[in-house]
């Protein structure tokens, strides 16, 4: 999770690329000037921020509006909010894009959708951890069927439904389409899911459970804003990497296309097919 | 007259394997065209291809008329092609399959049973399961779906094979008539005798692409030539017209 | 469209007469699992009673699994998937087609269920036509739903593992929805059951409507 700039830096020596500006991407690897400047920020805010979380900024004292008297169990919010936002923001991200790709037939979108759906897993069990450990605090008990905690435990096994679907396929234009429809079919269902276990709690419990309604105030507040800040920073720096994984991944099967032609087109010459031919065409 | 089939240095990808290499093809109205090389050659891809199954993404391809590379879809009702599949329901009955797939293609309830009574399917065969069915009663069942649905291009991958002698001969008879009807035939087979006995012209396939320069099998009848560039078939297009100015169901061919 | 989708349910339904897949094993399975459920949940029929609108519809999922994956296995055997695209049948007919087939098999295996859950559980039939208009919502989301990702998993390798991993998250609200419907028409107390009711309805239409969209880019590329 945490952000490690000590990415690999093959290719990345000044030497080779002389003229390469600041945010050249190296040829093959998957970070660059920018992306490092990013980590380094994202470290930094990570440290900045487990300060104010854990040290600066007061525990829950109960008085006043709070019902909840988390005290310092207070603190896991402002690593959850955040978190779980992230998780539905990459949620969009991965069915947006899959619309876009579906539009554009680019694959730069479908890129983007199955690395945003990769870190997106990622988040999403943060979410869930985090919000069973809140639950433990404030409702007594690791799990509880709230719509909330339980739409985003579905969306983790949509999230997982997605990446093996995407492993299935081995054939990256066949992937990027099926993938980007079964990302929107997934994306129509999440408020359905929400809406129904919503109900669902509501008729079966009469007495609602307590929300997330701490006061929010001050420090509490900057806490809760600036892990937001962070954890887009750390999405977007695992972002980069991934979708550049994949750019470096589908040009490194790519590369071999011309000179498959050229190794296709002189079994003619010698007049024999190879058995590899043979498999591939008898379909 | 526009030909019936029309590549230029096509280029098809069965996953990253280049299966077709770069294709110059040429097919005139009214040629029966049969595609010969060694297996993995790009024969079955080539048909596939022509079908509109499988998607071009280099070069340019056009059959019947139809852009492959900017929408392959719109030729595929207008063909027929015999794969080494059957395309049929194993459950259902041979008349069912036969039934079930002229009507798809919005053909006339006649036809599907003069094609059957035309394979010899009408009798008892008519209504057993196509699981029990041996493999040549299956290949004629498939051919019974094509006759029935009137294709304007015949593409046939192995039609001699696991066929009967009487079978085999059935095939050729078919493959006449429709041309006789103004349909146009490319067929892949190993039958060499009986392949080029029947076909106007010989295309080489080898490596992925068409070689004018390998010696095919120029020697069996007088109107092959080893070249992918199309050559008038003798007695065709006349019987075509003919075909056409009585009937006129087979459109789009001229 | 309705003529290619009334011509593929037909054929489906003939596939049907001629195998009877359905009648004969799908069916079955389901009573099975009806049995197993007691099993599971002792034989006090208290338990079961209160627990019988959930299990029927756990059964009716199980069951719709079987019968999408069989309805989708037919569409890509021995070549019919290369077939289909060839012949000229519109995808979005193929889909209601397939959609409308796989919902009368499950509305059969439904019926057989109610037989069942009344026979076994002793469950008390209230309000009949909140539990026939659910269970035509409710196998009308299934079967939309399913034959979505019947699609999608077709022809690819480890199919018959990935389809529950896709369809299954996607249907809880069916899941939901309908057994609390069910809860409402056993009781007689049929107010809450209505607004159950639409959550399927709405369900159902907009997996149709994603279907109709969806299926010709699906039947593309195997």
């Amino acid at each position: 999770m945490t952000p490690d700039t000590s990415t690999p830096r093959q290719a990345g020596s000044p030497a080779s690329s002389p003229s390469a500006g600041r945010w050249r991407l190296d040829p093959a690897g998957t970070a660059s000037v920018g992306s490092r400047v990013l980590g380094l920020v994202t470290l930094v805010g990570i440290a900045a921020f487990l300060l104010v979380a854990l040290v600066a900024s007061p525990p829950d004292s109960g008085r006043d509006a709070s019902i909840n008297q988390m005290g310092e169990a207070v603190r896991i919010m402002y690593l959850h909010v955040p978190v779980a936002i992230v998780c539905f923001l990459a949620f969009f991200v991965t069915a947006a894009s899959g619309a876009m790709y579906l539009w554009r037939k680019s694959e730069g979108w479908d890129l983007l959708a199955a690395a945003s759906a990769e870190v997106g897993v990622v988040f999403t069990a943060l979410t869930l951890a985090t919000g069973s450990i809140w639950g433990r605090f404030a409702w007594g008990a690791w799990w509880v069927w709230d719509a909330r905690l339980t739409t985003t435990a579905l969306l983790l096994i949509l999230f997982l439904g997605y990446l093996a679907l995407r492993r299935a396929i081995t054939d990256p234009v066949a992937r990027a389409k099926r993938a980007a429809i079964a990302g929107l079919i997934g994306f129509a269902d999440v408020p359905i899911v929400h809406y129904s276990v919503d109900w669902w709690r509501s008729l079966h419990q009469k007495a609602t459970i307590t929300r997330f309604n701490p006061t929010i105030d001050g420090l509490k507040l900057f806490a809760l804003m600036f892990g937001m800040v962070v954890f887009l920073l750390v999405y977007a720096w695992l972002m980069v990497h991934r979708f550049r994984l994949q750019y470096v991944q589908a040009r490194a099967e790519e590369r071999g296309l011309d000179a498959a032609i050229a190794e296709r087109r002189a079994e003619g010459s010698s007049g024999v097919a190879s058995p590899l031919a043979g498999t591939g065409a008898a379909r | 007259m526009e030909p019936v089939v029309h590549f230029r240095g096509a280029v098809s990808l069965l996953g990253r394997f280049p299966a077709l290499a770069g294709v110059d093809l040429d097919v005139a109205p009214g040629e029966i065209v049969l595609l010969q090389g060694p297996n993995g050659a790009g024969k079955t891809t080539l048909l596939r291809v022509c079908a509109g199954l499988v998607a071009v993404v280099a070069g340019s391809a056009r059959v019947l008329g139809v852009d492959l590379v900017a929408d392959r879809r719109p030729v595929r009702p207008r063909v027929g092609l015999l794969g080494h599949d059957s395309g049929l329901y194993d459950d259902l009955t041979v008349a069912d399959n036969v039934r079930f797939w002229a009507r798809a293609g919005k053909t006339a309830a006649g036809d599907a049973h003069a094609a059957m009574v035309r394979l010899g399917l009408d009798g008892r065969l008519a209504d057993v399961p196509v699981a029990r069915l041996s493999a040549g009663q299956r290949r004629r069942a498939s051919l019974a779906v094509m006759v029935a649905r009137r294709p304007e291009l015949w593409l046939l991958d192995e039609p001699h094979a696991a066929l009967d002698q009487e079978g085999r001969d059935l095939i050729d008879g078919l493959m006449r008539d429709a041309v006789a009807a103004g349909a146009t035939v490319l067929f892949a087979s190993h039958e060499q005798d009986r392949a080029t006995a029947i076909a106007h012209r010989v295309v080489a396939v080898t490596g992925g692409t068409v070689d004018a320069k390998l010696p095919a099998v120029e020697a069996a009848t007088p109107g092959v030539t080893a070249s992918g560039t199309p050559r008038p078939p003798a007695p065709a297009p006349d019987a075509a017209s003919e075909h056409r100015r009585q009937g006129g169901e087979v459109a789009g061919v001229a | 469209m309705l003529h290619d989708a009334l011509l593929v349910v037909g054929k489906d339904l003939r596939l049907e007469w001629r195998s009877r897949v359905t009648t004969n094993q799908v069916m079955p399975f389901a009573v099975l699992v009806l049995v197993l459920f007691a099993f599971a949940l002792d034989p006090d029929r208290r338990i079961l009673q209160e627990a019988t609108p959930g299990l029927f519809w756990m059964a009716v999922l199980f069951s719709a699994l079987l019968a999408i994956q069989r309805a989708f296995v037919l569409e890509s055997h021995d070549g019919v998937r290369d077939a289909l695209r060839l012949s000229g049948l519109d995808p979005a007919g193929i889909f209601l087609g397939k959609a409308a087939g796989i919902a009368v098999h499950l509305l059969a295996v439904e019926l057989v269920l109610g037989v069942g859950v009344t026979l076994f559980y002793g469950a008390h039939v209230g309000g009949p036509l909140l539990l026939i208009v659910t269970c035509l919502a409710a196998t009308a989301g299934l079967a939309a739903a399913g034959s979505l990702y019947g699609v999608l998993a077709a022809g690819l390798r480890l199919r018959e593992t990935l389809l529950p991993l896709l369809l299954l998250p996607v249907v809880a609200p069916v899941l939901i929805a309908a057994t609390q419907a069910f809860q409402a028409g056993f009781r007689q107390a049929s107010g809450e059951g209505w607004r159950w009711f639409g959550l399927l309805a709405i369900f159902a239409l907009i997996y149709t409507s994603i279907g109709i969209f969806a299926f010709d880019p699906l039947m593309e590329e195997s």
